[in-house]
């Protein structure tokens, strides 16, 4: 028997490899491909608490499923403007190392 | 009966001023003329007000806030103010057409005759006043018309100097009369004369209070009558035309100071602390003007000594609370010296402007009647028996004898020196030979100069008697002192008269030579180091706030406070997005400790 704890571990866990990714690596792609795993864990939890409390009547509680649906959706938008700038910064730096993009400083 | 009189006579001479400045600047005749015309209307109005017992004069509301402050524009019309008019008017009078004479061959006559008639106008304005405020407003045109008469040939340094001097050391004396004019209201609630009087009771019971409220006001009198300390400006204000000496700096304005304590007589009494301080300062001033005169070269200069001398003993009748006898002193005082002033003048203009005593003598011979009348003068002054300062000054120091011995002796001292400086100067100029080449060919001065002169003589012969001056004036009492009275001060005269005749009789120079007479105490020397020293301390000070506070602290603080922060916070600009994700992250979890833990 899978327990809430078992649910929200593994979205834990998946948290903390996307965040170890978006802090280690060096290409900005798989940067943002971390940082997607990071709102997919979140999303994980989110439905791990959906199905764990039900209501009196024996429904889930949808709220945190709809919260899940927008989630989803402003990642899309995001990963379409995320995208776009990443092109964009390699069309004019020649480079999506973000060792290299560093010209915001002192 | 209400009448048009009281505002003609203050009104006229202002709009004979306005006329002359806006109009009649370059016909120097015509000026001439509107200005005398007007201060003769203003003379016949006064003598006409003087004959009628009840007049009253319409009153303009000015400023009216009910219950809080009422400051009309209304005229107090007494005996006292009457007399004061008369004072004003014909003295003012006669100097005007002096001035005719005396300033015939000067540029700026225009301009003089328009400054003397507008401070006919403020002085009666001063003379007429029903309450305070109207008074301060027409005590300080006083001022402005002093000053631009002080000033008349501004060319000159020393006398534009000499004006800026008169009109700041006023603003001093002043500027403590607005503050006791303020707590005065601000006890009885009223600015007005006439009902200040009952309301005082109240103030019986605060007494320092009082007192601080008078000595503010008398602040105002020591200022424009030149007393201890602020008595500086008076010698220098003789850089003005030798008229204006006579009138404003000997006869009227600078008993403005003197009129105003008797004015307010019911205030000044309530406060004996005041009336002491009041007394001993006319005392100091009378003394050290004295001692001073003694000394003088310059022979207007010894004449604004002893102006100031007479004033201490105004000033000192005021503080032994006896107004009628410092009025009474005024009263002669106003004809002996106006004549004393303008008989100098004539000297002066005889000599083409030579005021060194040292330079004239002999002019007994050449100038018979000026000699006439100026000995006339200086009879009164010294209180020659049967002359008019006689009788006032006997008043005062009978006065001086039944209530403050000290003060008496003191003033009797005075009374010697009096009689010294006064005929050390009649022997320089009038007697012994011509010491100049100027002094061996002076003529007698203009008709116009020589009738105010005779008239002035006449006043000063008259001016002490019963049956001329108790027409004029409520006398004072008699005091009961045996023979010390006529006696003490007569041999003081005659001490005096003799000893500086016998010292000066013939004499080329000064065969005293005192040193700090004749620097005048080194009195301005002193104000002039004390201001010096105090205006050094505040322009270290302000300095110091400046470069340390303001400079230092708040400019430069916060520009340095700015540069810091930016300083410690760009260490956190690194430009790498990893290390801004860990910051982040380590924000992440410090509001979530915060929010949940904590």
């Amino acid at each position: 028997m899978t327990t809430l704890g078992d649910y929200l571990f593994v979205s834990g866990t998946l948290f903390a490899i996307g965040f170890a990714g978006v802090l280690l690596r060096r290409n900005v792609i798989i940067i943002f491909m971390a940082l997607e795993l990071m709102l997919n864990a979140a999303n994980l939890s989110l439905v791990a608490f959906s199905r764990f409390r039900v209501s009196a009547s024996g429904l889930p509680n949808y709220h945190a499923q709809v919260l899940v649906f927008f989630i989803i959706t402003v990642a899309a938008a995001e990963v379409a403007v995320g995208l776009a700038i990443i092109v964009a910064v390699y069309r004019a730096r020649r480079t999506t190392h973000v060792e290299d993009l560093n010209a915001l400083k002192f | 009966m209400n009448s048009l009189l009281p505002w003609s006579a203050l009104l006229v001479p202002l709009c004979a001023s306005a006329l002359i400045v806006l109009l009649f600047q370059r016909a120097r005749q015509v000026s001439v003329f509107i200005s005398v015309g007007a201060v003769l209307f203003s003379f016949v109005c006064s003598c006409l007000i003087f004959s009628r017992q009840d007049i009253a004069a319409a009153e303009i509301d000015w400023i009216n806030f009910p219950g809080l402050l009422h400051v009309p524009i209304g005229f107090t019309l007494d005996r006292l103010s009457k007399t004061m008019l008369l004072i004003v008017t014909g003295v003012g009078a006669l100097i005007h057409i002096y001035s005719i004479g005396y300033m015939r061959e000067d540029d700026g006559e225009a301009r003089y005759f328009a400054a003397l008639s507008l401070f006919i106008f403020s002085m009666l304005g001063i003379v007429l006043a029903n309450n305070f405020v109207m008074m301060f407003i027409f005590w300080e045109l006083v001022g402005v018309s002093s000053y631009l008469l002080i000033g008349h040939w501004f060319m000159k340094d020393a006398a534009a100097d000499a004006a800026n001097k008169a009109f700041i050391t006023n603003r001093v004396g002043d500027f403590g009369f607005m503050l006791g004019i303020l707590m005065v209201w601000g006890a009885t609630g009223t600015v007005i004369f006439r009902e200040m009087a009952p309301r005082l009771t109240g103030l019986a019971t605060n007494p320092a209070f009082l007192t601080l409220a008078v000595l503010l006001i008398f602040c105002g009198a020591v200022g424009k009558s030149a007393q201890f300390p602020l008595h500086v400006w008076l010698p220098d204000a003789m850089e003005g035309p030798t008229p204006v000496s006579a009138l404003i700096h000997a006869a009227t304005m600078v008993a403005a100071g003197v009129y105003m304590l008797v004015r307010v007589g019911f205030l000044v009494q309530a406060s004996p602390d005041a009336l002491r301080v009041i007394s001993w300062i006319g005392t100091i001033t009378a003394l050290l003007a004295g001692l001073i005169a003694t000394q003088q070269d310059d022979i207007k200069r010894i004449l604004a000594y002893s102006t100031l001398s007479q004033l201490g003993y105004m000033i000192m009748a005021v503080g032994l609370a006896s107004g009628e006898t410092a009025m009474f002193h005024l009263f002669t005082h106003a004809f002996f010296k106006a004549l004393l002033f303008l008989g100098a003048g004539s000297v002066i203009v005889a000599l083409h402007h030579e005021q060194n005593i040292w330079k004239m003598g002999g002019q007994g011979k050449n100038l018979i009647l000026t000699f006439v009348s100026f000995s006339v003068g200086t009879l009164a002054l010294i209180g020659f028996p049967f002359f008019s300062g006689y009788f006032s000054k006997d008043a005062i120091l009978a006065l001086a004898y039944a209530r403050q011995p000290v003060i008496f002796a003191l003033a009797l001292f005075t009374a010697f020196l009096t009689a010294f400086y006064m005929v050390r100067l009649f022997v320089v100029v009038f007697l012994g030979k011509p010491r100049s080449q100027t002094a061996f060919a002076s003529q007698e001065s203009p008709t116009t100069m020589l009738v105010p002169l005779v008239v002035l003589a006449i006043c000063s012969l008259l001016g002490g008697y019963r049956f001329f001056a108790g027409r004029f004036l409520a006398l004072p009492e008699e005091h009961h002192t045996g023979l010390v009275i006529p006696l003490l001060p007569l041999v003081a005269m005659t001490a005096g008269s003799v000893l500086a005749f016998l010292l000066y009789r013939g004499r080329a120079t000064d065969p005293l030579n005192l040193r700090a007479l004749r620097d005048r105490l080194y009195l301005d020397e002193f104000y002039g180091w004390i201001i010096e020293h105090t205006q050094d301390a505040l322009a270290r000070l302000s300095a110091f706030i400046d470069r340390w506070l303001i400079d230092a602290g708040a400019v430069r603080g916060a520009s340095s406070a700015t540069w810091g922060f930016g300083t410690v916070l760009r260490l956190l600009q690194v430009g790498n997005l990893q290390a801004y994700a860990i910051l982040f992250g380590f924000g992440i979890v410090w509001v979530i400790y915060f929010v949940i833990f904590r």
